[in-house]
């Protein structure tokens, strides 16, 4: 059974962990071939609503729909199209870069597993690293590995947790424009960073949290810097 | 709290001031003497510490598939009462036996098997305790692990010792001290129903705080 | 199935290029057996039944051992979470590390029963076929509980510590099994009729354990 969706929307979505609030009713629509940012300080509850939008975390209240379907009752069909990159990379370093990306297009049901992942190590520019164990690679080539594992299936929702984090020039312009493909294919691109500077002339959207509130959300964000400073300057 | 909580309060604790009476209207069992007299105290604990057991068995159960929360206080709370219940049940047994048997222990089928489910809800409460975030879902999935394999215990101890399976070492009662032994049994259900309400209520009030808590700065 | 199968082939190759859990946990389950013996051997002779109990329990501190290992690489890269997006079962997840913990543990055995043997000049090979199915239906009871406990506990607190306390008294049975019915192998003039009871014991141990497994992986690793 495969399954799609146009779009995405946050209903009210609430966390908390025992007496702690992660996210307080957050509500948001996006659509596919748009890029979403998801700013604001460390501990505002970003990665936690990734994890949600991910299906990892069930939120304690409100829901997400993708497209017509929800988390619990769309089940395994609905991972089949998600794909995560959080900045744990998700790679295991004894396993070459051929390896590792073969055993998760095996995971997610592909039928010629060496093959995407020699087509996938191509896309990343690392053919030539490709029997070398994950262990060896820099940060900047095992971001670009984690990163064509996360997309090896054709996700149609792609969640990125602090990509760009010890990235060099190079490698940052080379994932924002990977980034800015996927856009144009069509995919719907969900971005938590608290590097604003990177961020800009790259969303499309822009949701601004703190503390698990949704401060501010806005569309076609230009000077981010002066928008996040303001916003956030606004005491609660 | 429900509105039979306090009469059955009261009730139970009539009963258990009555019970010494009674016990000791009951006839002496000849070869032991008044040592015999904490079986009254220690089989209806027994059956508490089995009934708890269960109980924290099945909402453990219910609280994994149903996600019920309600379920997940009431299996804390059983599990609570299995390690009170227990530690009774230990405790009488080996006075009980010194005297019966001449031995503080032995390994007899039923007292390892208690031993051994005393254990595990003893590791209940310590995940509860120290197992930090999701510790609910793991204590549960332990509970139901541990009623899965109480079978198991009690057949592989029972054949442990011995080929031949012994005949069971509880004497089996004449009728006189029967009456002694219901009012006792009676009582400890009372007891153990009490304390289960009363536990549930405390984490129910808990939760209700949590979620004050939270939505405080709505 | 397939799953489960691309699971144990990954576990196998990452555990064959570095084998650090294969050796430190052969190290450690032959440390242990020394450790018995110099603790229970009196005037050169084990205790009666003691090859059969020094044996499980350096199987069983030697598995605890290998399943904290085992998960604690999944939790270093979060890699576990990446098992866990995958549009498989979860179950099958289940099943593919389980089949790995199997098969460590499996070899660990084959090392520890000839070393055991010889130390206490325990006559254990007499019985090759006996002694395979006994060590392989206990085997898969223990790694069955194990396996789900210590997955179900990588993202919990204190950790190393609660794994044994939770898997020990629920793995009771198992030991008790397998050591009466190893202990019976070892006698002069063995009782097949036991030893095939206790094996019959530990086999529906084992399908109660995988099932309920089976059953709870999925509500157990969901958030």
């Amino acid at each position: 059974m495969s399954i799609d969706f146009q779009e995405l929307t946050a209903e009210d979505v609430s966390r908390h962990f025992g007496r702690r609030k992660a996210l307080s009713r957050i509500s948001f629509q996006t659509r596919t071939g748009s890029i979403l940012g998801l700013l604001g300080p460390n501990g505002a509850g970003k990665s936690t609503m990734i994890a949600v939008l991910a299906t990892l975390m069930r939120p304690s209240g409100g829901a997400i729909h993708y497209g017509t379907y929800t988390s619990p009752a769309a089940g395994s069909a609905l991972r089949s199209r998600i794909g995560i990159l959080g900045h744990d990379l998700f790679l295991y370093p004894e396993l070459t870069a051929r390896e590792n990306l073969a055993f998760f297009a095996g995971l997610y049901g592909a039928r010629d597993a060496n093959g995407a992942a020699d087509a996938a190590l191509a896309r990343a520019g690392l053919a030539d690293r490709a029997h070398d164990p994950i262990s060896s690679f820099s940060r900047g080539m095992r971001q670009r590995v984690a990163l064509e594992r996360s997309l090896i299936h054709g996700p149609r929702l792609v969640l990125l947790d602090e990509p760009f984090t010890g990235l060099d020039d190079a490698s940052t312009a080379a994932l924002v424009a990977r980034l800015r493909g996927l856009r144009d294919e069509g995919a719907i691109v969900v971005l938590a960073t608290h590097d604003l500077d990177l961020a800009e002339g790259l969303l499309d959207e822009a949701l601004f949290l703190r503390d698990g509130r949704m401060v501010d959300a806005v569309a076609r964000p230009g000077a981010l810097r002066s928008t996040y400073r303001s916003i956030m300057g606004r005491s609660s | 709290m429900p509105k039979w909580f306090m009469p059955l309060a009261g009730l139970t604790a009539v009963m258990f001031a009555a019970a010494p009476f009674i016990i000791a209207r009951a006839d002496y069992e000849s070869t032991m003497g008044l040592v015999q007299k904490i079986f009254y105290y220690h089989m209806p604990s027994a059956s508490m510490f089995l009934l708890s057991a269960v109980v924290c068995g099945i909402a453990s159960a219910r609280f994994l598939f149903r996600g019920s929360p309600r379920q997940d206080r009431v299996a804390y709370a059983a599990a609570e009462l299995a390690v009170l219940f227990g530690a009774i049940t230990l405790v009488t047994g080996p006075l009980w036996a010194r005297k019966a048997w001449g031995v503080w222990w032995t390994w007899d089928v039923r007292l390892t098997s208690s031993l051994m489910g005393w254990m595990v809800a003893w590791a209940y409460l310590l995940v509860r305790k120290y197992g930090g975030p999701g510790s609910d879902k793991l204590a549960a999935g332990l509970a139901l692990f541990g009623m899965a394999n109480a079978p198991f215990v009690y057949i592989s101890v029972n054949y442990w010792r011995t080929i031949h399976p012994k005949t069971s070492v509880v004497p089996t009662l004449p009728a006189d001290m029967g009456t002694a032994l219901w009012f006792s049994f009676v009582s400890f259900l009372l007891l153990f129903t009490l304390l289960l309400r009363l536990r549930v209520h405390l984490e129910e009030q808990r939760a209700k705080l949590d979620t004050l808590y939270l939505a405080m700065d709505e | 199935m397939r799953i489960a199968w691309l699971v144990l082939k990954k576990d196998l190759t990452v555990e064959v290029r570095s084998l650090e859990i294969a050796y430190t946990t052969l190290f450690f389950a032959i440390s242990c057996v020394l450790f018995f013996a110099f603790a229970l051997v009196k005037e050169g002779k084990a205790p009666e039944d003691g090859a059969a109990g020094i044996l499980w329990i350096a199987i069983a501190f030697a598995g605890t051992l290998a399943l904290g290992r085992t998960f604690e690489r999944e939790r270093q890269s979060e890699t576990l979470r990446a098992l866990l997006m995958a549009p498989a079962d979860r179950p099958a997840i289940y099943v593919g590390k389980l089949l790995g913990i199997i098969a460590l543990l499996i070899a660990a055995e084959i090392v520890l029963v000839p070393l055991v043997a010889f130390l206490f000049q325990a006559p254990l090979l007499s019985h090759p076929f006996w002694l395979a199915a006994v060590l392989i239906s206990g085997t898969i009871g223990f790694a069955a509980v194990g396996t789900l406990f210590s997955a179900m506990l990588v993202r919990a607190r204190s950790r190393d510590v609660l794994l044994p306390v939770l898997l020990y008294p629920i793995t009771v049975p198992v030991i008790i099994a397998g050591v009466r019915a190893t202990a019976e192998l070892l006698q002069p003039d063995v009782e097949l009729a036991l030893v095939r009871f206790w094996v019959m014991l530990l086999l529906a141990l084992d399908v109660v354990f995988v099932t309920l497994a089976l059953w709870t992986f999925e509500p157990l690793m969901t958030d």
